[in-house]
């Protein structure tokens, strides 16, 4: 199956199950739960169901397109659901079958991990789910967002495209896996994988990277005091990719890294914050409409 | 008649580390349980799965027993009125306790009659009782608790079902939303959901529907499946039983099978590779008759046979993409230099107020040239014990460390003899982390001895001065275990160093630091801490707390010494023939107390007991000294015993408090004398002497 019908498969899934279908966000991230669709969306009390396909950026793991696991930019799969439905194991493992792996011929596992960004204040507990021993999908019940209790609960589901595909597909090598018909990993991001591995650990303007940092948080502040939510979060997002380059570039040192991070986690603490307070000032408009249609 | 009973907790998957304790938590509130509820049962077995937690109650009795009860009502004077009727006070009592008046009798408590009835409570029945079994299963306690969707219950993951039942009967009960019910589930794949008609067939109805609940079955079918493994290939399985018991809770149904990797791995340092297999994958490394590490390994899949050879393929590929990386860890490593990796250390804080990784390999490097040079290694030795320090942490920012944290040290020792270091220095930065746990082996070389010393009070006495001390269960820097490992090591190495010394030595390095306290202070306070460990590790070897103190009355000292004085006066102390020296030793001390010079004036004395007393002292003054020099205190305690009769004499005859000032300070001084040679032994009216009982 290419990675192309696996996306296809499980956004039919998850839209059978409710999910609205949501785009890639279009700022730089490191994983999918940072985007606003999860990371704000997961906070307060109206229900939220959505799945997406978000590209994610981590510079570190830029490795010139030359290692067969790892990538700078990979791509994940979420799924959101608040609040998280009893039968949530089971719709993930019918998802596996989608994809066609019938559990009966494998060994799959929820093997304990709980998860936790210190960075977005988040934390979860929940597992880490093995196919024959491969990490597939982070599987976690949101406890904390944002340094908010998390109330109803949201599950997050997290596949790892390649690392499936390359099981389904039985490829050793990322690069060697097919996109599509005729179209491999390669063809698309090998390009890409090299350049942005240069520019990460080799052309970046540091002093500049350093500046928009600083830009980037001063902005969100401002944003933050005028209650402009999703604006002010774009440039949190943009102080964490700046953040991370400036890591992968290894110009921060330990003591640096804590202050820096503690930066973004105080942004991220104040936005949560705040997202809540404005969609109670609307009267949590999707609770509402849930009530509307119990009464209909 | 009596019921079977079975109670059987469904969940979504629970971490594997918390269900041994989880078990017997809930097998132990429910005997408590039952207790309390007055019932009584023949049996209470527990069993556990990662998707389950139950207990089969065998036998319980049907109802509780009965219960007569006396109760006081008000006084006879009051329930009566003049002319004999019961008032309003005793009828209202009567019925309050639920029976008639004519059952009221009077009883006399301190001289006064009082109005009793004898109450009958009927023993309730355990269908009814049975339904409270909720609070049994809520006052569960895990050491990580989560809430889900919309509930507010905290519990170890989410209820999926629950099962109660007595005999063929559902004991109705319903817990954030879950009703009770007589129905279980099998294996999550090969299973299915079945009824039950009486809780004696559970465990034998899950095994049919691929479940083993009892857990040691389940680890004593892995330990089979291993042997028959061993057996067939005529290979060797050493199994860790930590690693035994999650995999044992990883499943509900455990299938052992075996898969390969590429032997081209096995240039990578086995270390690397059993990490990689036990750590990441839960896999049992396998090796040959000669202990050799082999390029397969065991996993424990959680199903049956079916398709094993794909589980096995799986699984093999995931191992090879691992090792992989650290073949590639491997040899990227090797493409820098100690020096490079050593420069990286700058940017390593060890601690915020400690400085950086560098800065506490530099202060261990000057410690361990200090320590060396006091013990007067030979050159040799001193310049490979201060190599060992400069390059102690060069691992830790190597990929292979990065990734495989519990290889530091181990890494260090591997590169260091690729880089070209001599097999001290090698050997050296990995013992220096030594021991590493309570139990662990001390380093086997001195030099190893010396950086592991020397980075061990580093950290301690860095920590203190700087008021991370550790208390309750809070000990971040691990200083307990790293204190322990410096006696530890002290006790064994028995260097001529005192503990005073060392720590001088040590706080020289820290004077950079930003300390909280003046050093005097701050020695005290890790003087303290050492005291606590020792008195710890005293206990272990059965040395009293009063003995501790006697011997460490005014320094720690050399701690080897410490330790073989202690255990020397502890075999003295229910010495019967020691004990008239040991009575007059005492004596001298609790008297000596009372001055402060040692200059004996030979004219001042009055009799011939004064002048035996003192040429006996003059006489042994030589012996002593030598024997403390040979630390040999058993000759110490042979010439102080020459002393015994002479002091006696002394006593018998002499009047020490004498009213001439002269005459009694010259007597203190000689008593004082004698003190001084005890001293450095122990103070012995520390001791709580028990030569009698």
């Amino acid at each position: 199956m290419h990675i192309q019908d696996m996306i296809l498969t499980l956004q039919k899934h998850w839209s059978n199950q409710g999910c609205i279908l949501m785009q890639a966000y279009d700022t730089e991230k490191g994983a999918g739960t940072m985007s606003p669709m999860t990371l704000l969306r997961s906070l307060g009390p109206e229900p939220w169901n959505v799945a997406y396909v978000e590209p994610s950026r981590r510079p570190a793991d830029g490795r010139y397109g030359e290692n067969p696991n790892r990538l700078y930019q990979h791509h994940q799969f979420q799924v959101i659901m608040k609040p998280s439905p009893e039968n949530i194991q089971e719709l993930y493992l019918d998802s596996l079958k989608q994809l066609g792996i019938d559990p009966l011929k494998h060994d799959i596992r929820f093997v304990e991990d709980n998860w936790e960004n210190p960075t977005l204040g988040a934390a979860g507990l929940g597992w880490e789910v093995w196919l024959d021993g491969m990490e597939i999908t982070q599987f976690t019940y949101f406890q904390q967002i944002g340094g908010l209790e998390a109330d109803p609960v949201s599950v997050e589901i997290t596949y790892g495209l390649e690392r499936l595909a390359s099981y389904i597909q039985d490829k050793e090598n990322v690069f060697d896996l097919t996109w599509t018909e005729g179209v491999t990993l390669h063809d698309i991001f090998y390009q890409p994988e090299y350049e942005h591995s240069r520019y990460t650990f080799e052309e970046s303007n540091t002093d500049l990277l350093f500046k928009w940092f600083s830009d980037y948080e001063q902005e969100a502040k401002q944003l933050m005091e005028k209650a402009l939510v999703f604006p002010a979060y774009d440039y949190v997002l943009k102080c964490s990719h700046t953040f991370n380059l400036l890591d992968a570039k290894g110009v921060i040192s330990v003591t640096e890294r804590t202050g820096y991070i503690g930066r973004v986690r105080s942004l991220a603490r104040s936005i949560a914050s705040l997202y809540v307070k404005e969609r109670e000032k609307l009267g949590f408009p999707m609770l509402k409409k849930e009530g509307e249609q119990d009464d209909a | 008649m009596t019921h079977n009973v079975l109670f059987e907790v469904g969940l979504e998957d629970m971490p594997a580390r918390f269900l041994k304790s989880t078990e017997s938590q809930f097998l132990n509130k429910t005997k408590t349980w039952l207790d309390e509820q007055r019932l009584t049962y023949h049996s209470v077995e527990s069993f556990i799965t990662p998707r389950r937690f139950s207990v089969l109650i065998k036998d319980l009795s049907e109802k509780q027993p009965d219960l007569h009860e006396e109760v006081k009502g008000p006084a006879k004077k009051i329930a009566l009125d003049e002319s004999g009727n019961w008032t309003k006070a005793a009828i209202g009592f009567a019925k309050g306790q639920g029976a008639d008046v004519d059952a009221i009798y009077f009883k006399e408590i301190k001289g006064e009659d009082y109005v009793h009835v004898e109450k009958f409570i009927e023993g309730q029945r355990a269908d009814e009782i049975l339904q409270n079994f909720k609070d049994v299963i809520l006052s569960l306690t895990f050491p990580k608790n989560m809430r889900w969707s919309d509930r507010s219950l905290r519990f170890i993951r989410p209820i999926k079902w629950l099962l109660a039942l007595k005999d063929d009967e559902v004991i109705p009960f319903e817990i954030e939303g879950v009703q009770t019910s007589n129905q279980s589930f099998g294996h999550r794949f090969l299973g299915s959901t079945f009824t039950l008609s009486s809780p004696t067939e559970y465990e034998e109805k899950l095994e049919t529907e691929w479940v083993i609940a009892n857990s040691d079955k389940r680890k004593k079918l892995i330990m089979e499946q291993l042997n028959h493994l061993e057996t067939s290939h005529n290979w060797v399985i050493p199994v860790d039983d930590d690693l035994l018991e999650e995999v044992t809770q990883l499943v509900e149904y455990p299938t052992a099978f075996y898969g390969q990797f590429s032997d081209d791995f096995l240039e990578v340092p086995e270390e690397a590779l059993v990490t990689s297999m036990k750590e990441h994958q839960r896999y049992f490394p396998v090796r040959d008759q000669n202990n050799r590490l082999l390029s397969y390994f065991i996993g424990v899949r959680n199903g049956n046979e079916d398709y094993l050879d794909t589980v096995a393929k799986g699984n093999e590929k995931v191992l090879n993409a691992r090792l992989k990386d650290a073949v590639f860890f491997y040899q990227e490593d090797q493409k820098q230099t100690i020096d490079d990796y050593n420069q990286k250390l700058s940017r390593m804080v060890f601690q915020e107020n400690l400085g950086t990784i560098k800065d506490k390999v530099d202060r261990i490097t000057n410690l361990t040239e200090q320590i060396a040079k006091s013990l007067s290694l030979n050159e040799t030795d001193i310049n490979d014990a201060v190599r060992t320090a400069e390059i102690c942490k060069f691992d830790l920012v190597t990929q292979m460390v990065n990734e495989f944290t519990n290889l530091q040290g181990i890494m260090g020792e591997k590169y260091a003899r690729l880089f070209g270091e001599s097999e001290a220095v090698a050997k050296g930065i990995n013992e220096h982390y030594m021991p590493k746990h309570t139990n662990d082996a001390l380093p086997n070389s001195t030099i190893g001895s010396i950086v592991s010393v020397a980075d061990k009070l580093d950290t301690i006495v860095g920590c203190i001065s700087v008021g991370l001390v550790p208390s309750g269960s809070q000990d971040p820097y691990a200083l307990r275990r790293q204190t322990m490992g410096v006696i530890r090591i002290l006790k064994e190495e028995n260097w001529s160093l005192s503990f005073e010394a060392l720590i001088d030595l040590v706080l020289e390095q820290l004077t950079e630091v930003n300390k909280e306290s003046h050093d005097s202070e701050i020695t005290l306070a890790v003087k303290r801490f050492f005291e606590s460990r020792i008195s710890y590790l005293a206990k272990e070897e059965k040395i009293s707390q009063d003995i501790i103190r006697s011997v460490s009355h005014r320094n720690l000292g050399v701690v080897s010494q410490l330790f073989a004085k202690a255990h020397l006066l502890e075999n003295k102390r229910t010495d019967e023939a020691f004990k008239p020296t040991q009575e007059a030793l005492v004596r001298v001390m609790n008297l000596a107390k009372k001055g402060d010079s040692v200059q004996i004036d030979e004219t001042q004395f009055e009799n011939e007991y004064e002048n035996n007393l003192f040429n006996r002292i003059e006489a042994v003054q030589q012996p002593i000294s030598d024997a403390y020099d040979k630390e040999d205190y058993q000759d110490v305690l042979n010439q102080l015993t020459l002393l015994t009769d002479d002091i006696n004499a002394f006593f018998d005859h002499t009047m020490v408090m004498a009213d001439d000032s002269n005459v009694r300070s010259n007597r203190l001084a000689m008593l004082n004398r004698i003190a001084e040679m005890i001293n450095p032994l122990a103070d012995f009216t520390l001791i709580e002497w028990k030569q009698q009982f």
